[in-house]
């Protein structure tokens, strides 16, 4: 309500800043550049090539499906041109996740991934579950039968599986494209997808031509399979097009906050994997936290702290309760001694069964977490987004290779892959545990949640008839920052927690200084006006990367936004959670980004 | 003259990420870690696709020493517009002892062997920030060398180069056949775009060369004792009435690292 009437109410004043600085946003998605007479007469002409199958992103789920897809045809003697686009300048360079891997979907995938090297090295041995007080612990004893219970499960280092992935793509005659990002959506005449187009490069910060401006690629393809993680900005954009969510919940996130950490040999025990709720969120506010004991030759722990971002308090820094978490009595220890040698942060999906949207269209279909497969209690979703892939290829794959092209749009609809999809274990798996995450919305919170839990889930198997639903977008939760307390976070000590810009620099993320920022505004004045107004400024926080600042104007009276654009590490956090939803993050120059290694 | 220049490109840790020392101290982690084409050495490719563009030279060859990965460097090379790729295998132990020198020799051999009429090399790599190569292969050719290279112009058969030096910029004029080694300022590299590179991974034009071990790899080993990552610095103390000025230093900068090694 407040927005619209601050819509009709636009105080003059919030065009002052406007006028005296500089656009803060400057690329073409948001200025079109027909209209813009600093692109007269540039050439816009691009190069197309054809592929049967165009994968965008190169991830689990993009991989699992371009390896089936090659399986399937080299088995049955087909020529079939599989290409696949990754935003990442190497394969795995974007990936980042816990993680306790479920083998289920890899074993369907390639049966012998043990004797291939597939770096799977770590069986879980221990498996820890605790309730923080600020000083004290409380343990929750893992029974079989709840979700988060970890036997026969492996940590890996989610980057190197996805290396190893690509690495078994390419053996079966996949085609690989790290370093290029699908920046556009290509459509026939009637509508339905005919492939992608990759980014442009040579576009300077102010929106202008350089002299190296190059027209990105088009790839067309029968059929598209858009696998780009959680919250996709191609997928945003299909969504809105081919109405893909009339009738599911909108979907709801969380931010997750990783670092690997090389502790002391003595208190590396390989194969424990420990989570934590409570401390140091309170009981409304979702989240908690992991940390996992590799094994695979040195002692490295891979640990981290999940926010739902469904929190009400703009004061809340997902960053700096994770910090302040690893100083807890049962955490600080391991790290005493030990060494930080990584960092990162992504976005995750928590809205479930209840968030899955239409998942195919004409000419493409959605994969992996991009519409969202997760199993929220379990915090996995590596193996429903494999099999999601799988499942695509296995339903295109008689359609692409059939004598006679059985489609009544341009580019193939296949309605099979989510009819196989209903049928399969994913669907069952996610039906189960549907109310879990839900049920947190009461008002003992954790508590309540967890009694939930362990009735309905433990006991009944997610059977009951009901269907819980979510509370809306994230993006509505926040309360007014007059209505909420600051936080007074403690100051990081350089030893055990630590600064936000040292953090992001150990993600090795970093992008082409002379291109528009990638973080777009659709409206330059809305930041000030209303993100700091009202919120005070959410996204001075919620962002893992320190990208957003706001800054005192150079004529000292007011503020303006600054967005750090190189410093992005392609989490989404701010698109998913900006209050007024101004913020839209579109793929920036490809190879861009971070440089995680094994996270 | 055979128009044929050979460029050096170099397969280095990208210049964004943070370097960690192995705990062994034998160098530093480069596993799973971004790799990218030397920044100097992208702008020799430019330059070379440039004299090619103006008609000067009639071939770019890439050349790379290194593992199988450094393919992946030459193929962005021929995707910037390179004819040929030259892949002088080089790995494991040999990798780890691949100084200036070996390389110096490697090229100045294949220099001779296909002719080349103009060596362009990066003026230094950003792993090691050696700056030898270029000069100890115009010495092993007995070649003029024009390096740190700002602008590049050819006139007949004689070089017109201006370089970047402490005192400001120098103008010299030297014969080919020569190696250059190019600075920041010389040019800005084009991208290596999608058609490009699926065209270099379509056509194999990169060979494959075994490097001849007594004659280049085995001599004028440096021995390398041990890596370390320099202590964290100490918060210094503002002197400002002194002559010296000291800055106040903060700690908690990103660590850079030191090779520790004797010359023999």
């Amino acid at each position: 309500l407040d927005w619209q009437l601050f819509s009709v109410l636009q105080p003059a004043d919030s065009m002052l800043p406007l006028m005296s600085t500089p656009r803060i946003t400057t690329h073409y998605t948001i200025h079109p550049r027909d209209k813009d007479p600093r692109w007269e007469g540039v050439e816009m002409e691009r190069f197309a090539d054809e592929a049967d199958v165009v994968i965008v992103g190169g991830g689990p789920a993009g991989l699992a499906a371009a390896i089936r897809l090659k399986q399937l045809a080299n088995k049955h003697e087909k020529e079939l041109r599989v290409c696949v686009v990754e935003k990442a300048p190497q394969i795995g360079a974007h990936t980042l996740s816990g993680a306790c891997l479920e083998p289920s979907a890899l074993t369907e995938l390639i049966p012998d991934w043990k004797e291939r090297g597939a770096p799977l090295n770590t069986p879980v041995t221990e498996d820890v579950f605790s309730i923080l007080t600020e000083k004290y612990r409380i343990p929750v004893p893992m029974m079989p039968g709840l979700p988060m219970q970890n036997h026969g499960n492996y940590i890996v280092r989610m980057g190197n599986l996805v290396r190893w992935l690509g690495e078994q793509a390419e053996e079966v005659g996949v085609e690989l494209y790290p370093g290029y990002a699908a920046a556009e959506v290509l459509f026939h005449e009637d509508g339905s997808v005919k492939g992608i187009a990759t980014n442009d490069v040579g576009i300077a910060k102010d929106g202008s031509p350089k002299d190296i401006f190059e027209r990105g690629m088009e790839l067309h393809a029968k059929v598209t399979l858009f696998g780009e993680g959680c919250h996709g900005h191609l997928a945003k954009q299909l969504y809105k097009k081919f109405n893909l969510r009339e009738n599911c919940e909108p979907q709801t996130y969380a931010i997750g906050l990783k670092e690997l950490w090389m502790i002391d040999e003595k208190k590396w025990r390989p194969g424990r994997v420990e989570h934590s709720v409570g401390w140091p969120l309170d009981r409304n506010t979702y989240g908690g936290s992991f940390l996992y004991h590799l094994n695979e030759g040195e002692p490295l722990v891979a640990l981290g702290f999940v926010v739902g971002l469904d929190y009400t308090n703009p004061y809340l820094s997902p960053f700096r309760e994770f910090q302040r978490w690893k100083h807890h009595p049962f955490v600080a220890p391991t790290l005493e001694g030990g060494q930080r040698i990584a960092y990162g942060a992504r976005a995750l999906n928590e809205g479930g069964f209840q968030s899955i949207p239409k998942l195919t269209f004409p000419g493409g279909l959605l994969i992996g977490c991009s519409p969202g497969f997760m199993n929220v209690p379990k915090i996995k979703g590596t193996h429903t987004a494999m099999k999601s892939g799988m499942l695509a290829a296995e339903a295109i794959f008689p359609k692409l290779t059939a004598e006679t092209l059985d489609s009544e749009t341009a580019g193939l609809h296949v309605p099979e892959y989510a009819e196989n999809l209903k049928n399969s274990w994913v669907w069952k798996e996610l039906y189960a545990v549907r109310n879990i995450r839900p049920s947190f919305h009461n008002y003992f919170g954790l508590y309540g949640g967890m009694i939930y839990t362990g009735i309905f889930y433990w006991i009944f198997r997610g059977k009951e008839p009901w269907t819980l639903k979510h509370c809306g977008t994230d993006a509505n939760q926040l309360k007014p920052a007059k209505e909420c307390t600051p936080i007074e976070y403690p100051k990081p000590d350089g030893k055990i927690s630590f600064d936000l810009l040292s953090s992001v620099a150990l993600s090795g993320t970093n992008h082409e200084g002379d291109q528009p920022p990638h973080l777009t505004l659709k409206d330059d004045s809305i930041p000030v006006a209303r993100n700091l107004g009202i919120y005070d400024g959410p996204e001075q926080r919620f962002c893992p990367a320190g990208v957003y600042e706001y800054v005192p104007l150079d004529t000292g009276d007011g503020m303006r936004l600054q967005i750090n654009a190189q410093n992005c590490v392609h989490c989404k956090t701010c698109d998913i959670k900006d209050p007024s939803q101004n913020i839209n993050w579109v793929v920036p120059e490809g190879g861009g980004g971070p440089a995680y290694n094994g996270m | 003259m055979s128009g044929r220049v050979l460029v050096g490109v170099k397969r280095v840790i990208d210049y964004a990420v943070k370097i960690r020392v192995k705990p062994d101290n034998t160098g530093v982690v480069t596993d799973g870690v971004k790799h990218s084409m030397n920044p100097f050495c992208e702008i020799a490719v430019e330059e070379a696709v440039k004299l090619k563009e103006k008609k000067l030279i009639k071939e770019v060859v890439a050349v790379s020493c290194g593992p199988q990965q450094s393919q992946e460097t030459i193929r962005t090379a021929l995707a910037m517009g390179a004819d040929r790729g030259i892949h002088v295998d080089v790995s494991g132990k040999d990798y780890e002892n691949l100084g200036p020198l070996q390389v110096s020799k490697i090229l100045a051999a294949l220099a001779k062997q296909e002719d080349a009429q103009l060596i362009l090399l990066g003026k230094q790599a950003i792993d090691d920030d050696c700056n030898q190569t270029g000069q100890m292969t115009a010495a092993l050719l007995d070649w003029p060398q024009g390096t740190f290279a700002s602008e590049v112009s050819l006139e007949g058969d004689k070089i017109n180069l201006v370089r970047e030096i402490d005192g400001g910029l120098e103008h010299i004029k030297i014969n080919t056949p020569a190696v250059i080694t190019a600075d920041l300022r010389l040019n800005t590299p084009r991208y290596a775009t999608l058609p490009n590179i699926m065209d270099s991974l379509m056509n194999n034009e990169t060979e494959l060369h075994k490097p001849n071990h007594r004659t280049s790899l085995c001599v004028g080993l440096i021995p390398l004792f041990e890596t370390v990552a320099p202590e964290d610095m100490q918060g210094g103390t503002d002197r400002s009435g002194a002559m010296l000025r000291h800055t106040v230093l903060q700690s908690g900068k990103p660590k850079r690292i030191i090779l520790s090694c004797l010359c023999i």
